[in-house]
């Protein structure tokens, strides 16, 4: 058993349900208890969609279990086939009738349906919901794609490409379609099936029909990708658009593919001059952790380092499946990849490492919110606000865009970050009046303060957290000192001070040693 | 139709569900499990910790319905089993101690742990029980440990606080013999009520008055033959049930609700407490009439709407009773999870005959009546309040109900408004 408050992912037939609220014409039936409909949720309120995913839940009840449960779920299998008229359907388990074995695909095959079945073995209690998106997808596709469906002759046609992995409950996937559907358009490439979000199982049929495919997002669509390429010996894109360099490389990728020419798609990327400007020279360096899922994680450092100039001084991924992409990207950096679902692993070494601009995911957010530092999303699990009412794409040309301001504006900005220097003990700019990038009435927390722990679990038996660990040998006039250094680059100071303090040799840390401190760590 | 509901066509011998006329449908039901309560129950008992043994599905349903207080440093978790649980290569009870062994040690301010029942550990029989028992030797003196099930094949939505106050019961302390009548409320209410309740109750005369759950382990009331309790909520059934194997008296009433409903509520505990009737009306004139005056404003634009509820909560038929008797609203349909008839006799009295209740929920076909009815305003989850928008119609999210502080009489203007908003809003909104 395994303790836990926070999960990155769901269970797998979350992942399930993903890939059925995206398609059209699909219905789900899943063998669930009363209450697993809380999944819908997800669906109508963080992504606000305006209907209800297409799930029927048997909702069995414990009088269901002494009884038949295959009945029940025939019988919802059934009702649900004649009241919305799917072309195709998917069956399954969750966790609780996964223990139960009334095996859905062996009960709905002697319904004799006369639509395409898949049943879906999703094992609840290993894998998580990118796998059970990944699989279900898989699935569909294995079931659905016509094995006679070629591209046609070449005559003077335009290439067409398929657009793999986005679905329901994506980060950005909505916009990020659009973005790529667009750039594939100047470069003279059309788009055949863009699956599953939108996709019916008769533009399942079709996939064959295209020249080769683009694995957006290789958590949903890798499975896929690689079985498409053995059956139908189309290539996969492999490069991932996000960052004005990757769209670069993903373009010439494309362009090698389909034979067309690169220079056709014209860079609107604002990203290099906005780096390049003069406001942007405080950015250099910057000490930056990245966490999320390894596709946008891996993207990210890119980024971060080869196009803001930042350190990336951490590097991690919740989704073990992907260990091996986080391995060879943090080779890049110099860094030991951190590959853990435990957030409070996350949070420790956040803390430890005292970066200036946290990107991660929701999770992240609060974390840095506990330890003030600076924080943007860039990958799922993300809450209500990261499924915007306005164009936000991450991938592409605009995407770099969106990616700029997104992560430069919760830091400090260069003036403000000066003034706050010079000025530090005025008034308007003292540590209780708290930054204005953070808004009105967000008072600065005192300078110390516990941290909660809250799945004991997985902490160490070390000394309760607190934020900034003060070992007894500070002095009274340089505890004072430091309390004149910005809240911003506090945590950094004192961890500085300390890890001098530790090499040197030095018990008590006083004004000088935190001044030497200062000197030695001088970028 | 503004003019308020009379009498004459309110309840009588003559409402269905007096008659036993209930819709009673199976099919798929779109509501949480009990493990929900936690969300709630975890902020009321101050030294309480939940350890939901189950699957990553129920701690992915507890951070959804949690939202950001998982973050707060919550007094919950899950005790997710794993491969290993299942297939035998790691004994669930070891396994089970082990985790509890460790979030105790950590967590020396915990004076209660419920382990609480899911689907999964029921499902394999996991006897939580006897684990409560033996953790609770194992940890004498620290921590007391309970069990009960909050598992969706046993409980929906409400019913697990219903079913983790029955837990609580058993171990409540013996009333001393021969003790003065003692009041007992029953039902985690935001505090701020609670101070509300005992204010007006210690104003009434009534000398000891105890909530079922305290605010901490150490102070859960005791029980005997010579405690009057009130129900401050309509789902605990069970928790009733149990209080009065002990010999406890439950009082019958109308449910807390509205300036009429919080009247009968605390009339009832002051009958049986013998206190003069001049008295108490002297005493609760004040709050009655600003509950009056607080909801007059919601009844023009609530009065003579049609309202459908779909069932979520228990707390329908009350709520449908308020909006009714003294906000003249039209009930079509109260749906319910469980009809616990006795407990809500005096609400179900007073709705009108037309009323529809049932009981249970087949999902399609309820939205289909839904449709047919096209009631001004629809009380519904999360889950079908925007689909049912993006086809027109305003909803009202029931779980809001459960969340906010409504009972009595000061919260009766915020429990109207709850109502009346969907509403203003659609009027005001220009796009």
């Amino acid at each position: 058993m395994q303790l836990t408050v926070w999960t990155y992912e769901g269970p797998p037939h979350v992942g399930a349900m993903r890939v059925a609220t995206a398609m059209e014409g699909v219905h789900y039936v899943l063998h669930a208890p009363q209450g697993d409909t809380y999944a819908d949720l997800l669906f109508t309120m963080i992504e606000r969609r305006g209907k209800r995913p297409p799930v029927t839940y048997t909702t069995f009840q414990a009088r269901d279990l002494g009884k038949d449960t295959a009945q029940l779920f025939q019988s919802a299998a059934r009702d649900a086939f004649e009241r919305f008229q799917p072309q195709a359907m998917l069956v399954g388990a969750s966790c609780t009738a996964e223990l139960i074995q009334d095996d859905p695909a062996g009960l709905v095959e002697a319904m004799r349906l006369p639509v395409p079945v898949v049943a879906l073995e999703l094992p609840s209690y290993q894998r998580k919901e990118n796998w059970g998106a990944a699989e279900t997808l898989y699935q569909l596709v294995r079931t659905l794609a016509d094995r006679e469906a070629k591209p046609a002759p070449r005559d003077g046609r335009r290439p067409l490409a398929n657009l793999l992995g986005p679905t329901a409950l994506g980060f950005r996937h909505r916009d990020d379609i659009v973005e790529i559907t667009r750039l594939l358009g100047t470069l003279g490439v059309d788009v055949n099936v863009v699956a599953p979000l939108g996709a019916s199982p008769a533009d399942l049929k079709r996939l064959g029909a295209a020249d080769f495919n683009i694995c957006l997002y290789p958590e949903i669509a890798d499975t896929t990708c690689r079985w498409l390429e053995k059956s139908f010996g189309q290539k996969t894109v492999r490069t991932i658009p996000i960052g004005h360099g990757a769209t670069l490389d993903f373009i010439a990728e494309v362009a090698a593919l389909a034979g067309v020419d690169a220079a056709a798609a014209l860079d609107t990327s604002r990203l290099p001059w906005w780096s390049r400007s003069v406001d942007s020279t405080y950015l250099t360096a910057k000490r930056v952790f990245i966490f999320g899922d390894a596709t946008h994680t891996v993207a990210a450092a890119r980024v971060a380092r080869d196009e803001l100039g930042f350190e990336v001084v951490g590097l991690g991924c919740y989704n073990r499946e992907f260990a091996r992409e986080i391995r060879d990207a943090a080779k890049l950096y110099g860094l030991e990849p951190l590959i853990t679902d435990d957030y409070l692993a996350v949070e420790e070494a956040i803390q430890a490492l005292q970066p200036e601009l946290v990107l991660g995911t929701q999770m992240e957010r609060h974390i840095a919110k506990r330890l003030r530092i600076p924080c943007a999303v860039i990958s799922a699990p993300v809450h209500v606000q990261d499924f915007p009412a306005r164009y936000s794409p991450q991938m592409g040309f605009e995407g770099a865009n969106v990616l700029f301001d997104t992560w430069v504006h919760p830091l400090v900005m260069g003036l403000e970050e000066h003034l706050l220097t010079m000025f530090r003990d005025d008034f308007e700019f003292s540590d209780s009046a708290g930054a204005s990038h953070l808004g009105h009435g967000s008072a600065a927390l005192p300078d110390r303060q516990p941290i909660a722990d809250a799945a004991p679990d997985a902490m160490p038996a070390a000394p309760s957290h607190i934020i900034e660990v003060a070992p007894a040998g500070w002095s009274a006039d340089a505890e004072k000192e430091l309390l004149k250094i910005p809240f911003f680059v506090r945590g950094k100071a004192r961890r500085n001070t300390e890890r001098y303090a530790t090499e040197q040799g030095i018990a008590a840390i006083t004004l000088d040693t935190l001044y030497e401190a200062k000197a030695h760590y001088a970028r | 139709m503004n003019a308020p509901v009379s009498a004459a066509t309110l309840g009588c011998d003559a409402a269905p569900a007096i008659r036993g006329e209930v819709l009673r449908e199976r099919g798929q039901r779109e509501v949480f499990c009990g493990l929900t309560g936690i969300i709630w129950l975890h902020r009321k008992v101050q030294d309480a910790f939940f350890l939901v043994v189950g699957s990553r599905t129920c701690a992915h349903l507890l951070q959804s319905a949690a939202g950001v207080m998982v973050f707060a440093e919550p007094r919950f978790g899950t005790a997710i089993i794993e491969e290993r649980d299942l297939a035998g290569m790691a004994d669930c009870n070891e396994e089970l101690d082990r985790v509890v062994d460790r979030l105790l040690a950590r967590r020396p301010d915990i004076k209660l742990l419920f382990l609480v029942g899911s689907c999964p550990s029921e499902v394999i029989k996991l006897d939580l029980s006897r684990a409560a028992a033996r953790l609770s030797v194992k940890h004498a003196g620290a921590t007391k440990v309970l069990n009960y099930s909050g598992s969706g094949i046993e409980t929906t939505f409400t019913e697990g606080e219903d079913a983790c106050l029955a837990a609580l019961v058993p171990v409540l302390r013996d009333a001393a013999p021969g003790a003065a009548p003692e009041l007992m409320i029953v039902g985690a209410l935001p505090d701020v009520v609670e101070d509300q309740f005992l204010r007006l109750f210690a104003q009434l005369g009534i000398t000891t008055v105890r909530c079922l759950p305290a605010r901490r382990a150490a102070d859960m009331p005791p029980v005997g033959t010579n405690t009057r309790f009130l129900l401050a909520q309509p789902f605990l059934g069970e928790t009733a049930r149990c209080l009065e194997d002990r010999g406890a008296v439950r009082l019958d009433a109308m449910f807390p609700f509205g300036a009429e409903g919080t009247t009968s509520w605390l009339h009832a505990a002051a009958v049986a407490f013998g206190i003069d009737e001049m008295h108490f009306r002297s005493v609760i004139a004040p709050g009655r009439e600003r509950a009056k005056r607080a909801i007059e404003h919601c009844r023009e634009r609530l009065g003579g709407k049609s309202i459908f509820f779909m069932p979520d909560s228990q707390l329908e038929v009350p709520l449908a009773r308020f909006l009714t008797q003294e906000l003249g609203m039209v009930p079509i349909e109260v749906g319910t999870p469980y009809l616990h008839r006795r407990n809500l006799a005096q609400d179900l009295a007073l709705l009108p005959a037309a009323t529809v209740i049932s009981e249970g929920q087949d999902v399609d076909r309820q939205l289909d009546r839904v449709r047919a009815a096209k009631p001004d305003l629809t009380v519904c989850g999360l889950g079908l309040a925007n689909p049912l928008e993006a086809e027109g119609l305003t909803t009202k999210w029931a779980i809001e109900l459960v969340f906010s502080p409504v009972h009595g009489f000061d919260q009766a203007g915020d429990l109207a408004e709850l109502f009346a908003r969907p509403l203003r809003r659609r009027d005001v909104l220009k796009v």
